[in-house]
């Protein structure tokens, strides 16, 4: 299963009560304000979640991996994504539960 | 632009939306999210980039103050990939060409 768009705006429309065109708007917005944002150097900080952050990469030498004809990789500007402290201790700790609920399962059956 | 201040400019977009709405939708999808990779579930945006986990193998790291050795278990991290759109518009190269 993977998230998308679709599933955030039917989250929207049935637990906050959101007509379907407004949950749709709302999850559109919700990205946008973040894209816009970014795009003016602005670094988004969402407690609990993580922070989007820019990062100005200088000029470097790089290849065309066919050819291998030689092309430099132009400066660019680029987002990183940093998780919370609490977002990752949250995917570890549900990973180790899995971990120990496979072991138990390994040793009852 | 904090969490707050995204809530404050999601409100202002929607004039007929109580606040509170805002700031529900936020958390609510922020929640949702999270949930997702704690479940081990990819988030795919599009336009805007997609979430998934990276595994790191175990490892043996060293103690750095007393130079032991010790076995850092497996574990994954979160990850975000920047989908084209986004790229393309935090790219000031591309912008300063388009324009």
């Amino acid at each position: 299963m993977t998230l998308t768009k679709a599933e955030l705006a039917d989250m929207l429309f049935e637990k906050v009560g959101l007509n379907k065109r407004e949950a749709k708007d709302m999850v559109e917005a919700f990205f946008e304000e973040i894209r816009e944002a970014l795009e003016n150097n602005q670094s988004v900080k969402l407690s609990g979640f993580g922070n989007f952050q820019l990062r100005n990469k200088p000029q470097r030498p790089g290849r065309n991996p066919k050819t291998g004809e030689e092309i430099p990789i132009t400066a660019r500007r680029v987002v990183t994504f940093h998780a919370s402290q609490k977002l990752k201790m949250l995917v570890e700790e549900a990973h180790h539960g899995q971990q120990q609920r496979d072991l138990e399962a390994a040793s009852n059956g | 632009m904090t969490k707050s201040e995204l809530i404050a400019r999601l409100a202002g977009r929607y004039p007929q939306l109580v606040a509170k709405d805002a700031e529900f939708a936020v958390k609510m999808m922020l929640d949702a999210m999270t949930d997702a990779l704690v479940k081990g579930e990819r988030i795919e945006i599009r336009g805007f980039g997609s979430f998934g986990l990276n595994h790191r193998p175990a490892r043996m790291g060293r103690n750095p103050k007393s130079g032991d050795k010790v076995e850092v278990p497996e574990k994954f991290v979160p990850h975000f990939k920047a989908g084209k759109e986004l790229r393309e518009r935090v790219d000031e190269r591309i912008n300063t060409i388009q324009s």
